[in-house]
């Protein structure tokens, strides 16, 4: 007979562990760890808002404190996903609101929140601290006005690039009159103005406060001022910087800025004149998160900023730093641990983009710590992915965008199969890897083989056969999410390897060749899955073989959804619908 | 494994599956693109999808394709907003609404669409009947009871003629033409 471990002591132990891929662990062992862990875990993570209902995961966990969720598919950030395919959050919160009243934080992640869901959240938890909503949208400044007033005890309330009604700035005034328990305020992605007194107001009555987070309204007089309240501020997002340039202003920021002797992350300084640049010299030394992604700063004021940075580990930029600012940023910032750098022309035609390869090989040689790149560029070399999986084999998450689709390793002409091998193969912790360029069916082949802990996989415009898919769902032992745009994959992978699928979240695929065929077989082969069709034609009048648009399919133990709009075909909905004879070759 | 060779579906295709769009064969694209200096389109929604075939003589406008190169659409949308602050103040075209004290109903225009404050003044003199007086620096508009100010981006009301031309495009939020007394106190100086 086995010894059993007494739940007190296990509840002990269980306090310690607060990875919920390893309490999922723990809950597999045996019915009475699976209650015991249930019974305590108190951040609850759910990566598909469809695959599970709202009142299993609420009876589940009735000691929740913590909600996450996520909604729609990545690709929703590229317009993939049409409007109205849902992620609404309100089910979510109708019942958490009746079963989990102790609720203190929510975060949601590209979901659709109406200002009744607000209202919501702000009337039923009594304790609530944290909002957090990152690309979501449907709701207005009231919604959030709502959650100000009524969330006594509110810590955070950050709205990261969300898509926001905006009636106006009222909405902060509605925070309690008395002080405030704010640690974390990021409106950044509001367009309207907002008092800058009412601002100034809360910032005085907010002594917790270390991170805030302006919009681009906010205007350098009105950062000063804010500046001037809260010194104590460990992350700041600035507002706009753009303003006529007076010697005073200069040197009131600057002030400003050198009193703020805890600043560790900057961000915002949008429209930044190069000119009021040095006015950050004095927080550089201390910065370990700069995000310049949305400052058309260039060479070389880039590179007497970055100069300073000497802590820096996470570094967001235009492409306008150019290979020789990442060079420079290979040998000031031996710290960094990621780097991004966006097209400041996110357009197909841009040839023009200042960084190469040369660039991302610089900084894999100069920066031992490098584990989290994105890239964008026009055109890449095998050589330089060797090289980088060579220098940087502690790369966990590796997305590169060859923004020109199909581009050969342009000095050999060759597809970047053998890079992205080596990628693969050198980078044991890879994590995350997006692939682009022109890539064969035995890249997929290198990638199924030894990526063996990527979990997350993005591919688009690439391959040359049904080969490819198979490859990655028959090998990729770890691979949870699959997101794949204009590939010629087709039914025949997909339907021989539908068992990976219920070990995965989710798989994405649009503008290849599944047929609808296809869809509705493997939708009939597996009651586990959700198969969603995602198509502007109706499906009734489209022939079985005709390729759909996209299709999401996710593992659920939710069953079919009941809130699918018009253009998303499931099984569920339409019965009558048989499985004819498919035409696959 | 033959079957998966040469499947007549998996030819490579740019358009929208099932459409009678001719796409383009694999590229194989050349070093020299550097020709291909292009400005962002002023309308940068990425609606349409079609494809183009690339010819020798000069490479056309390529594909628009949905969501590529993935950017999110936040971050497209401000950077375009950075661009046009960017480029030295050159204002996209922008209307701003004109109320004139006494009018019954408002206006609009487009202030970029002229080249100065003198044809400024002369289109907002048509479109209200009126006459502005002349503008001194120091005491303002004199010889009329009408007053053009406007509002900045700092909300504040000016007095339309005392910045760069440059500068009141890019601060401007409104018109408004102000008459009687109210105008006396704003145009006769300090």
């Amino acid at each position: 007979m086995a010894l059993r471990l007494p739940s007190k002591v296990l509840k002990h132990i269980l306090s310690f562990i607060d990875s919920n891929e390893d309490r999922n662990s723990v809950s597999l062992v045996c019915k009475s760890w699976f209650e015991t862990e249930r019974k305590t875990r108190k951040r609850v993570f759910v990566g598909n808002c469809y695959a599970v209902t709202p009142a299993a995961v609420a009876r589940r966990f009735p000691e929740m404190r913590s909600l996450t969720l996520k909604g729609k598919p990545h690709f929703a950030d590229y317009n993939l996903v049409p409007d109205g395919w849902g992620g609404y959050a309100c089910p979510w919160i109708e019942a958490m609101a009746a079963k989990s009243p102790s609720l203190e934080e929510i975060r949601l992640k590209r979901m659709v929140v109406t200002d009744e869901c607000l209202e919501r959240i702000a009337a039923s938890f009594k304790d609530f601290k944290v909002l957090v909503l990152t690309s979501c949208e449907g709701f207005s400044t009231d919604g959030i006005a709502a959650i100000a007033s009524t969330c006594r005890n509110l810590r955070v309330l950050e709205l990261r690039e969300c898509i926001v009604e905006d009636l106006g700035g009222d909405w902060l005034s509605y925070f309690p009159e008395t002080s405030t328990s704010l640690v974390s305020l990021d409106f950044s992605c509001l367009d309207s103005e907002v008092k800058i007194s009412d601002l100034e107001r809360l910032v005085s009555r907010s002594p917790n406060l270390k991170s805030l987070k302006l919009n681009p309204a906010v205007t350098l007089d009105g950062l000063v001022s804010i500046l001037r309240r809260a010194p104590q501020l460990t992350e700041l997002g600035t507002g706009s910087f753009a303003a006529e340039l007076k010697p005073e202003a200069f040197t009131k920021l600057s002030k400003a800025f050198s009193n703020c002797k805890q600043l560790q992350s900057l961000s915002g300084l949008w429209d930044v004149l190069p000119e009021y640049l040095p006015a950050l010299y004095s927080v550089c030394p201390g910065l370990t998160s700069l995000n310049l992604s949305y400052a058309t700063v260039r060479m070389p004021d880039l590179v007497e900023l970055l100069r300073r940075c000497s802590k820096l580990q996470k570094l967001w930029v235009m492409d306008l730093i150019e290979d020789k600012g990442l060079e420079a940023v290979a040998s000031y910032c031996k710290e960094l641990r990621e780097l991004r750098v966006f097209p400041s022309e996110p357009d197909l035609d841009a040839t023009n983009i200042p960084v190469t390869e040369q660039g991302l090989v610089y900084v894999s040689k100069g920066c031992r710590k490098l584990e989290s790149v994105l890239y964008f560029c026009v055109q890449f070399t095998n050589a330089a992915l060797i090289t980088i999986a060579r220098k940087r084999p502690n790369l966990k998450c590796f997305r590169l965008c060859v923004i020109e689709p199909f581009a050969p390793d342009y000095k050999t002409n060759e597809p970047l199969d053998k890079g992205f091998k080596a990628i693969a193969e050198g980078c044991k912790d890879l994590r995350r890897l997006s692939v682009s360029g022109l890539l064969s069916d035995k890249a997929f082949k290198y990638i199924g083989k030894h990526a063996k802990k990527v979990r997350m996989l993005s591919i688009a415009f690439a391959g040359d056969s049904d080969l490819m898919l198979h490859h990655l769902l028959s090998g990729c032992q770890s691979l949870k999410k699959l997101e794949i745009r204009d590939c010629p994959f087709g039914d025949t992978a997909l339907l021989e390897n539908a068992a990976k699928l219920e070990t995965m979240r989710s798989l994405w695929m649009s503008s290849c060749f599944v047929s609808f065929g296809a869809c509705k077989l493997l939708s009939q082969k597996m009651p586990r899955l959700n198969v969603e069709v995602i198509d502007e034609h109706p499906p009734k009048t489209r022939p079985e073989s005709s390729p759909v648009e996209r299709i999401y399919i996710y593992r659920t133990v939710a069953g079919p959804r009941m809130d699918t709009p018009e253009f998303v075909w499931t099984l569920h909905k339409n019965p009558e619908i048989g499985v004819s004879k498919l035409a696959i070759k | 494994m033959d079957e998966f060779i040469n499947l007549k579906e998996t030819e490579l295709r740019l358009g929208l599956p099932g459409t009678e769009n001719v796409c383009e064969e694999k590229e194989t694209v050349s070093c020299c693109n550097n020709s291909n200096k292009r400005a962002l389109p002023s309308g940068s929604e990425n609606e349409t999808e079609s494809s183009t075939r690339k010819t020798e003589t000069s490479p056309p406008r390529k594909a628009q394709i949905v969501g590529w190169p993935p950017v999110r659409s936040y971050r497209i949308k401000n950077n375009i907003q950075t661009k046009k602050n960017e480029t030295d103040h050159e204002v996209q075209g922008s209307y701003v609404k004109v109320s004139m004290d006494g009018a019954p109903y408002l206006r609009k225009i487009d202030p970029s669409c002229y080249k100065g404050y003198s044809e400024l003044l002369k289109a907002l003199e048509v479109m209200f009947k009126f006459s502005v007086g002349e503008y001194f620096e120091r005491e303002g508009y004199k010889g009329s009871d009408f007053v053009p100010t406007y509002e900045d981006k700092d909300g504040d009301w000016m007095l339309v003629g005392d910045v760069p031309w440059e500068m009141f495009l890019c601060t401007c939020k409104r018109l408004r033409i102000m008459k009687g007394s109210e105008a006396k106190g704003l145009g006769c100086g300090v």
